[in-house]
């Protein structure tokens, strides 16, 4: 992989502000810093991000020299789900704001630290960066070497945390650009169960640039509800890593749903990790304008005997462009494995694209495994059939198109929230 | 009611009807009928408003109004009813749901108030009967996985639900067992009053022994050839098209 001129010019830049941070003397962090100088900045020849020109929109957007931008938001209000009774972590431009988080669940279910504290007092040295190499990805280099804040959950065993926990970046750049770099690390200790809910959204016509690196650890029979809320109207460019480790019959299910932003990229891992796992993926884009939604998924089957079932949707409008790279692993031990993989596209127009690749790996003789991929347009028959029962256009695409996105509500439990969710959705889907 | 005068419509480069001219008055029942490809199946599509058909020429009075100015839902709203020679399978839209938002459009461009849960459902069981429909099959996705039969008597549900001042059916005879046509036949027979009209397009007489039309019109050619009373389907099955194509030849 070579890198072109203007990616060196802005790797040096990048290298630059390195400099400043509070912690550029860090070893862990220098030796991240020159990790993502070693695999460099994606361009148009790099498979992985070939269809998410997020270098370009580094380049042309932000300018690397600048820090820190200041945010006056007092309210928290609008960005909340109704009627939700959660717990909310708020951070703010990727810090970590003790005003706007408001913790309701007793410290007996739910503990919630500095995770720079963490690891300097060694308490979450056996977690932090064991599943996450900095080498998975250039941006988990990058967040490595430059995250500013974080924080590290932890739930205690045969604990079930019973209100959500919420997790909300805020985005302020309403004065300036910004630019923001979050860790987290959350483990779900044994027999434990947990909601968490992350979601990213922004003030201000700005650029921002939001990398994030999360590692979920879900030990025996622990479960987790994973859902992500990327409904962000600003001019969000925001690459995710994030990994969730589950150990002997442990539940995962996990919901994306990405609505708005200029350029959003998930690198999203599953490593199952143990036996009598199971893992429900699901995700849900919904694009318009010039929105770029790249969702790059692996379920990694490292055991036998585990179920996955991944489910991912889209809607296109606009000059959207979807994304999805579905990777499966199926790997040598792992007997017995049911792996089953979904993703099923609709274009609204002629000026939306969908890439969609799904890639199966499988060195084990004695699975079930499938996948699956669809690309089409509204049904126009069944458009017809719909408004020749007196409902209107409008109405009937909105009922198709509705009843084609609601499959990937179906493990969400919390009905709060997943009322809320139904109604960003039919609400997206009145409008296309 | 219903008024077609010299009504001329294609499919692509494909002209297939050549000039329809039809008279329904309310309490009528016509039977169109006529072999593969005479139009049948495109006169039903083009008076319910699918788009694929472009008329050329000729227009159609509906109570009063230009029906080929109206979009297909406000069709249904001024009470038009096109029962599906091929219903769609809509998967996660059920049956019940798709009614109720159907029902409460026609009732709102009516003037009328919508109707509540209890009241839906209330009408919903009384109509069930009619066409013995089990209340299972609505509450799942909109004909998925409904054989044949199921798929035809959801239609005339729908039209019970929706009462049709012109129902117009296509073929909804085919692909039916005895059973499954005698509970359809019955279904429609009911919903027969003096105020509203049904337009049956059929291939075969057998539907028209259990819905007795008025009027049976024969099709060719994208156009009506001959019209007679039930008579004239008896005729037909005895003598089969191929009478009418050699009646037209010698002329």
């Amino acid at each position: 992989m070579t890198a072109t001129t203007s990616d060196i010019d802005l790797i040096e830049k990048i290298s630059g502000a390195f400099k400043k941070t509070a912690d550029a003397k860090d070893n862990h962090r220098r030796e991240a810093l020159a990790t993502f100088q070693k695999i460099g900045l994606p361009n148009s020849k790099t498979e992985e991000y070939r269809f998410a020109p997020i270098t370009r929109a580094l380049e042309k957007n932000f300018d690397f020299d600048k820090t820190g931008s200041s945010s006056d938001i007092n309210s928290i209000e609008k960005f909340l789900i109704p009627n939700l009774d959660a717990s909310v972590i708020v951070f703010l431009n990727g810090i970590y704001s003790k005003t706007l988080s408001k913790i309701v669940s007793p410290e007996s279910e739910l503990r919630i630290s500095n995770l720079k504290l963490s690891i300097e007092n060694g308490e979450s040295t056996p977690y932090f960066q064991k599943y996450l190499a900095n080498s998975a990805d250039v941006f988990s280099a990058l967040n490595s070497a430059f995250w500013q804040d974080g924080i590290f959950i932890q739930v205690p065993a045969n604990t079930k945390v019973e209100k959500p926990l919420m997790i909300l970046h805020i985005n302020d750049a309403e004065n300036s650009q910004s630019i923001g770099h979050t860790r987290l690390l959350v483990v779900l200790q044994e027999g434990s169960e947990l909601t968490l809910i992350e979601r990213s959204a922004s003030v201000g016509a700005n650029a921002i640039f939001h990398s994030f690196a999360e590692e979920i650890i879900v030990k025996e029979k622990a479960t987790l509800d994973y859902i992500k809320i990327q409904n962000d109207e600003g001019k969000l460019h925001q690459v995710a890593n994030s990994i969730i480790h589950q150990s002997n019959e442990s539940k995962l299910s996990t919901f994306t749903l990405t609505m708005n932003g200029s350029l959003i990229r998930n690198n999203f891992n599953i490593a199952i990790d143990g036996e009598k796992c199971e893992s429900h993926f699901y995700g849900l884009y919904l694009l318009n304008g010039n929105t770029i939604a790249d969702n790059h998924t692996v379920v990694d089957h490292i055991k036998p005997n585990s179920h996955s079932n991944e489910l991912y949707k889209g809607v296109m409008d606009g000059n959207s462009k979807g994304v999805f790279n579905g990777k499966i692993f199926v790997r040598p031990h792992a007997q017995k494995t049911n792996a089953f993989q979904s993703n099923r596209n609709i274009l609204l127009t002629d000026t939306s694209t969908i890439n969609t690749k799904p890639q199966l790996e499988i060195w084990a003789d004695d699975v079930k495994c499938s996948h699956g991929c669809t690309t089409g347009q509204l049904d126009e028959e069944a458009l017809f059939y719909l408004r020749s029962r007196g409902i209107s256009h409008e109405e009937a695409k909105a009922m198709l198109l509705y009843a084609f996105a609601a499959e990937t509500l179906e493990p969400i439990k919390n009905h709060e929230l997943k009322s809320y969710l139904d109604d960003l959705i039919s609400g997206r889907l009145n409008k296309f | 009611m219903l008024t077609v005068k010299n009504l001329r419509a294609k499919i692509g480069e494909k002209q297939i009807l050549n000039g329809i001219d039809l008279q329904v008055n309310a309490g009528e029942v016509h039977a169109i009928m006529g072999p593969n490809g005479s139009g049948k199946s495109t006169l039903a599509s083009v008076l319910a408003g699918r788009e694929d058909y472009e008329v050329t020429e000729g227009n159609v009075q509906f109570l009063g109004k230009d029906l080929l100015e109206l979009e297909p839902d406000k069709r249904a709203c001024e009470g038009i009813f096109l029962a599906f020679q091929y219903p769609v399978e809509i998967p996660g839209v059920s049956t019940v749901n798709f009614m109720k938002t159907a029902l409460n459009k026609i009732r709102e461009y009516r003037g009328m108030s919508p109707l509540d849960a209890v009241a839906f459902l209330q009408l919903m069981k009384e109509k069930m009967k009619l066409v013995e429909i089990d209340q299972s099959l609505l509450s799942r996705s909109l004909n998925e996985g409904f054989s044949g039969g199921e798929k035809k008597r959801n239609e005339i549900f729908q039209m019970a639900m929706l009462e049709p001042k012109l129902a117009i059916l296509d073929e909804t005879d085919s692909g039916l067992d005895i059973d499954a046509l005698r509970i359809v036949a019955n279904g429609v027979n009911k919903l027969r009053s003096k105020n509203n009209a049904t337009i049956l397009v059929t291939h075969y007489q057998r539907l028209l022994e259990y819905i007795v039309p008025d009027f049976v019109h024969v099709l060719y050619k994208g156009r009506i050839v001959k019209s007679g009373g039930k008579e004239l389907a008896l005729e037909l099955e005895a003598k089969g098209y191929d009478w009418i194509k050699n009646e037209l030849a010698i002329a």
